[in-house]
């Protein structure tokens, strides 16, 4: 395996406005260190991807980003949302986890019909009012596009639905809280092409509407879908730049190989 | 030997174990039903014993024996549930929760016997219960505990932990996740712990000779007042089930027809045993499916 120094570094400043940012994010797992000193800036109504071979750390920093490692791993830095560092201790979580919503690798749909996965966290954050429910369940079904699919079925079990609707579900299920900021961990890395045209045509169009942080293997939706890219190395962010210019004229040699299939 | 002749071998052990396994278990339950079920009447099903004479029923035991269940599930399920919860949802792996589960594994392979005792000095003697149902619910709790505490905790592990990530990440609490996701999916896997512990129960008749004890003083099926001392309901009055009846007219029984009686009362047990599991089963798939959608 090539290395590289870690030293070099090249991140982008972002000009515009900024919906989420980490200044020196450090996890531990244990004694292990997992990411050392992740600073970044995510762009809002953009979509960012973090690209990185297996391992190197972009699934763990996504998900500090809505303290979804609070009790597995221990993470020191700042992560500003709204002028606020949602990572300290004092910071309510749920609340956190309300503003940036996340969706998983593999679909995970509650075993309950379709509806109840959309409404039943909503009604759980005291939203009651029945048209209001109505309304949200099926702008996000709609946002999602998997309406027109399930608009007859909507009693139905969600596990009934194919891998492809399920993961359009979970993101449904997700917009429906009307969080800021969209967090997804290789969401189509489990599904068919076809789904997943449907989930990037998907993406986009949230883009309009939501900052959307996505970690992905396949290097070719990064390219197809993001408008800013980072690329992670054993732990620390390489590289971080607009899309266009990391996969054409990437700044660091490891990115570049990477990118260009000489890696390892 | 080569790979297909092996597997043709392997294959056709395995039907013939569980062939051996089916055949025991026809074979029990055929002699117990074929020497049972011809006594069985709406006369035995609705009389009291009788000491002395011939013609005696099982009213009052079956009875007491359902009775029983019904409270000794009320007393432990939800102590089972909630220590379930915690081992699988909050519990550390350090030595404190590894000290639980081994006393656990230990309670579990004690013998009713030596709960019975146990239960007789404290329950009966101590706590002054008296033989009493209570008593026998509470002995039956400690015997039942560790089985059903244990089965709550495997289901509720089995439960992939992608669901508890989407509950967390919608921004649910974790008692929230666990009560309204994690414990609906765990739902078919708890109901057959329950069940399994149930038909412990109903056979249960060493723990509760000591207990529960072994007479039946009549009561009075119409008095709802569970206060009453002649109340059917009265969870202070001794107890003896349908499995202590059975032991009972084996043992120390002088009336002339009581291999008829056991045979009988053993086909009974059998019988609502079945109805229990099948009933309960029932229930719980059509309550699943409720709370799941699955159609």
């Amino acid at each position: 395996m090539k290395t590289y120094d870690f030293n070099q570094q090249y991140i982008s400043k972002i000009e515009q406005e900024v919906a989420l940012s980490t200044e020196n994010v450090q996890v531990h797992y244990g004694k292990s260190h997992a990411i050392f000193d992740a600073s970044l800036d995510f762009p809002r109504f953009q979509i960012t991807s973090l690209i990185g071979a297996s391992g190197s750390g972009k699934s763990t920093y996504l998900r500090c980003l809505n303290r979804m490692n609070d009790r597995i791993a221990q993470v020191d830095g700042k992560i500003l949302y709204r002028n606020t560092d949602i990572n300290s201790k004092n910071i309510n979580v749920y609340e956190v986890r309300r503003h940036i919503g996340m969706v998983f690798q593999r679909p995970n749909p509650f075993a309950k019909s379709i509806r109840e996965n959309i409404l039943f966290a909503l009604r759980n954050n005291g939203i009651n009012d029945k048209k209001e429910l109505q309304e949200r369940l099926e702008t996000s079904l709609r946002d999602a596009a998997l309406w027109d699919e399930v608009k007859d079925d909507l009693d139905k079990s969600a596990l009934a639905l194919s891998g492809g609707q399920q993961q359009r579900l979970c993101i449904a299920r997700s917009i429906a809280m009307h969080p800021d900021i969209l967090l997804l961990d290789e969401p189509a890395s489990a599904l068919d092409p076809i789904s997943t045209s449907k989930i990037e045509e998907t993406l986009k169009l949230l883009s309009k509407n939501y900052t959307i942080i996505i970690v992905t293997h396949n290097m070719q939706q990064a390219s197809r879908i993001s408008d800013y890219t980072a690329f992670f190395h054993m732990g620390h962010i390489i590289e971080y730049n607009q899309t266009k210019n990391i996969f054409t004229a990437p700044e660091i040699k490891a990115t570049e190989d990477y990118i260009s299939g000489d890696f390892g | 030997m080569n790979a297909k002749k092996s597997d043709k071998l392997a294959t056709g052990m395995i039907y013939g174990l569980v062939g051996i396994v089916v055949a025991i278990l026809v074979a029990l339950l055929g002699y117990i039903l074929y020497n049972g079920v011809p006594d069985i009447n709406w006369h035995f099903l609705t009389s009291e014993a009788q000491s002395f004479s011939a013609g005696g029923g099982v009213r009052d035991q079956l009875f007491n024996s359902l009775y029983l269940l019904v409270l000794a599930l009320i007393i432990s399920f939800p102590i089972a549930l909630g220590a379930g919860i915690y081992l699988s949802e909050y519990a550390k792996d350090n030595w404190i929760t590894d000290i639980i589960r081994t006393s656990i594994e230990v309670l579990s392979s004690l013998p009713s016997v030596v709960v019975g005792l146990f239960g007789y000095l404290l329950l009966v003697i101590q706590l002054n219960l008296g033989f009493s149902i209570l008593a026998g619910a509470i002995a039956l709790t400690f015997f039942n505990l560790p089985l059903l505490t244990r089965n709550i905790e495997e289901s509720l592990r089995s439960v992939p932990d992608l669901q508890r990530e989407a509950g967390t990440s919608l921004g649910l609490s974790g008692w929230k996740t666990i009560t309204k996701i994690i414990l609906p999916m765990a739902l078919p896997g708890i109901l057959t712990g329950l069940i399994l512990c149930s038909g412990r129960i109903f056979g249960e008749a060493a723990a509760l000779i000591y207990t529960a004890g072994q007479s039946a003083p009549s009561v009075d099926y119409g008095n709802w007042n569970l206060f009453t001392e002649t109340s059917f309901l009265n969870p202070m009055r001794p107890a003896e089930t349908l499995a202590v009846h059975i032991w009972k007219v084996n043992t120390e029984s002088v009336t002339p027809d009581s291999s008829v009686i056991s045979s009988a009362s053993s086909a009974v047990l059998i019988i609502v045993i079945l109805i229990f599991n099948l009933g309960a089963r029932y229930l719980g798939n059509k309550l699943f499916k409720k709370m799941t959608a699955a159609k």
